[in-house]
């Protein structure tokens, strides 16, 4: 033994770093672990590059999808209006304009548009070839504006009777078709597109006379769901996301906190306790539809609540959400460190003070991402609220968690579902819109838990 | 060669079970007890931890509780404010008295016990909060006062005898986790001193601590006993023989030897204990 020692720093002065065959029992050890050495950082490079490719990979494929939707959505963001030359003539209106105001005002509400709006429209075109249009060609001039365009021109009239028997010009929407054509410039007669030769003609007409113009779509944000693409916006899906997710939060956040509260703290710890919990964790995987059957059979069958109502929906998602949110507490709470509850214990706080006062906040980080992890799945989710009729065509914007309406994945199903080619662009805008409540969600968030964190 | 001669002398742990342990040696009474636990017993599930002991802890001055580690002397220690309540397996059993009430009575509130019997831990565990609510948590919880000026008279003094005020007195809205491991622990002492316990338990209060924040604790334990009753747990048989005025020696679950501090320490009547203040083994 003592031999070895002895000789041990003389033989390793001896050994140059190459003669690795000579057996030293001091210096084999440090090239045995040199050698593996190189193996060890050759491993840990190649698992550096494998997880650097993941990460890249992963970002790469987000850039692409949100490239791809974005590029998709932004022709949803502005529409085209043409400026028409609209003869209010009140023969046209079938009303009386020797009646008094008050009459007269009365009259201009139901008064016939339609026919100011045919009227004035050929009157311009004819004059402008200076030829009288046949009928084929009033029906084709006719569609190249939105079925809105007659309220357009009776909301001018209205808000300033005084045009009346003059002619004005006023901004109307033009149809879809035609403003698809005028964002995507097709081959006049191409398949999907319904714009004759004849109305692609009429059109680089009005654009040479400067009466077309091209408007940020501000309806795609104020108004609802329409048949007419021209004229739908996301408004009233959006809002029946909110109110829905407002229900799911106010629901799920205080169950699943107190489930989880009261798993951890205050359940003695035995066998139906167990249960429970290998139940919270198997209805975290249950799928989502089956959830959606539950609420069609029990909430709107049973307890007759109003079908396709945010309400329902939200009891629905809560059902969903609610695992998730009790098993990210569970695990906030457990992990804060037992010597706080000793001192608060030790101080004779009781259990809930405890509980309340020094674990929650602790948890409120992990409790935080957690609800947020749940919410935003709530948010996506499309399947069960299919079941509840949030699927319906709904017209007006929601106001309240009674009302029917639909929400955004819903929307996009039914937009993405639509023949009409402008409803492409108003997909990929309602996803954008989508993405966009998800990361507002996700930042407010961040910003709570970092608050909660730093106390 | 020193080494050598310890190992032959130290006894197995066959020869140390085989000593009779029926009785513990020496005086468990005191004249003027603030605590008196008779017979307690400890199990974790099946598992006995404690094993029939009886001791009194005097009032106004400290008892310490050595032996070797997994002795029982914290599981013991907790016993005295019900704090192992909070452990579903752990039952406790014995007549444990708190001025000649049982605390482990049906109709005796845990909370109000500890409120009675405060306890210091060993690693400084104060909450993350301000210096100032700290302190006042527990005033707070129990509704001592709802008066802002009083709540900050009893911040001042519970500081003032913990010796932390001066130290902290311009920052008491900083959090107390902030503060140095040394002054953690006597915010931990002020925090259990804000509630005016009458008993105050302390588990290796200074193990976690260097020298000289040692030293503090220890000068801080001497001037506490005037107002409380302390029991302390503590590895540090140095510890024990400077702040203590009686000592009670655990082996295996089992109360060895109690007695006076200067007793213990010079002239120590079993052999466990003989062996383990000497340094033979623990």
């Amino acid at each position: 033994m003592t031999n070895s020692i002895d000789n041990s720093p003389a033989s390793s002065r001896n050994n140059s770093p190459m003669s690795h065959t000579e057996a030293s029992t001091a210096s084999s050890t440090t090239e045995k672990v040199a050698l593996s050495l190189k193996k060890r950082h050759q491993k840990e490079k190649r698992f550096k590059s494998i997880g650097l490719f993941a990460v890249l990979f992963g970002f790469m494929l987000v850039v692409i999808l949100i490239g791809d939707i974005t590029s998709k959505a932004l022709p949803a963001f502005h529409q085209h209006w043409v400026k028409l030359d609209v003869n209010y003539q009140s023969d046209w209106l079938s009303v009386d304009d020797s009646s008094t105001q008050q009459v007269l005002a009365k009259q201009l509400k139901s008064a016939n548009y339609r026919k100011v709006l045919k009227n004035s429209v050929y009157q311009m075109f004819s004059t402008s070839t200076g030829k009288k249009l046949s009928r084929k060609e009033k029906r084709q001039l006719f569609k190249l504006f939105s079925t809105n365009a007659e309220f357009t021109i009776k909301d001018a009239l209205i808000a300033a009777p005084n045009q009346l028997n003059k002619q004005v010009t006023v901004w109307v929407r033009l149809d879809d078709d035609v403003d698809s054509y005028l964002k995507e410039d097709f081959a006049v007669g191409e398949a999907g597109l319904r714009i004759t030769k004849q109305q692609a003609m009429w059109l680089a007409q009005l654009a040479t006379e400067a009466r077309i113009e091209s408007r940020f779509n501000v309806s795609f944000f104020t108004a609802s769901d329409s048949r007419e693409p021209e004229l739908a916006g996301i408004k009233g899906a959006l809002m029946g996301t909110l109110l829905t997710m407002f229900v799911t939060l106010l629901l799920s956040f205080p169950l699943g906190v107190a489930g989880a509260l009261y798993l951890e703290e205050f359940a003695p710890k035995n066998r139906i306790t167990d249960l429970i919990e290998i139940n919270i964790n198997n209805l975290a995987a249950v799928p989502s539809i089956v959830f959606g059957l539950l609420g069609l059979a029990v909430i709107i069958n049973l307890f007759g609540l109003p079908r396709s109502a945010p309400l329902v929906g939200g009891i629905v998602l809560t059902l969903m959400t609610l695992p998730t949110i009790i098993i990210a507490s569970r695990a906030a709470i457990k992990a804060v460190p037992p010597s706080l509850r000793e001192a608060a214990l030790g101080l004779g706080a009781s259990k809930m003070q405890v509980t309340f006062s020094h674990v929650l906040p602790q948890a409120m980080p992990g409790i935080i991402t957690g609800a947020i992890i749940g919410i935003a799945q709530a948010l996506g989710e499309t399947a069960p609220l299919l079941m509840i009729g949030m699927v319906a065509f709904i017209v007006d914007v929601p106001t309240s968690i009674v009302d029917s309406s639909t929400v955004l994945p819903v929307q996009i199903f039914l937009w993405a579902d639509s023949p009409e080619r402008a409803f492409l662009a108003k997909t990929s805008a309602a996803i954008l819109v989508l993405l966009t409540l998800l990361l507002v969600i996700n930042v407010t968030a961040t910003v709570l838990r970092s608050k909660f964190e730093k106390k | 060669m020193n080494t050598i001669d310890i190992k032959q002398n130290e006894p197995s742990q066959v020869e140390l079970n085989q000593v009779e342990l029926t009785q513990t040696v020496g005086n468990i009474y005191a004249d003027d007890a603030k605590m008196s636990i008779r017979n307690a017993n400890v199990h974790y599930g099946d598992k006995q931890a404690i094993h029939n002991v009886s001791l009194d802890l005097a009032k106004n001055q400290v008892t310490a509780l050595i032996g070797p580690s997994g002795c029982g002397k914290s599981t013991f220690l907790r016993c005295l404010n019900r704090m192992n309540d909070t452990i579903d397996i752990c039952r406790v059993t014995g007549q444990l008295m708190l001025d000649g009430e049982d605390i482990y009575a049906k109709e005796l509130d845990p909370v109000l016990l500890r409120a009675r019997v405060g306890m210091v831990f060993q690693k400084p565990n104060p909450f993350p909060k301000s210096i100032y609510d700290n302190v006042a948590y527990g005033a707070r919880i129990h509704g001592l006062t709802n008066n802002k000026t009083e709540l900050d008279e009893i911040v001042e003094t519970s500081l003032q005898k913990a010796g932390l005020f001066n130290e902290v007195k311009d920052r008491l809205k900083d959090p107390g986790t902030g503060l140095s491991g040394g002054q953690q622990q006597r915010l931990c002492i002020a925090r259990t001193i804000a509630v005016s316990p009458e008993v105050i338990l302390m588990d290796e209060p200074a193990s976690a601590l260097d020298p000289i924040a040692t030293a503090i604790i220890e000068e801080l334990i001497d001037e506490l006993k005037e107002k409380y009753t302390i029991a302390i747990v503590t590895h540090s048989m140095q510890q024990a023989a400077r702040v203590s005025q009686h000592t009670a020696y655990f082996h295996m679950g089992k109360l060895v030897e109690m007695g006076k501090t200067e007793d213990i320490f010079t002239r120590p009547s079993h052999k466990l204990t003989e062996n383990y203040i000497t340094g033979r083994f623990g």
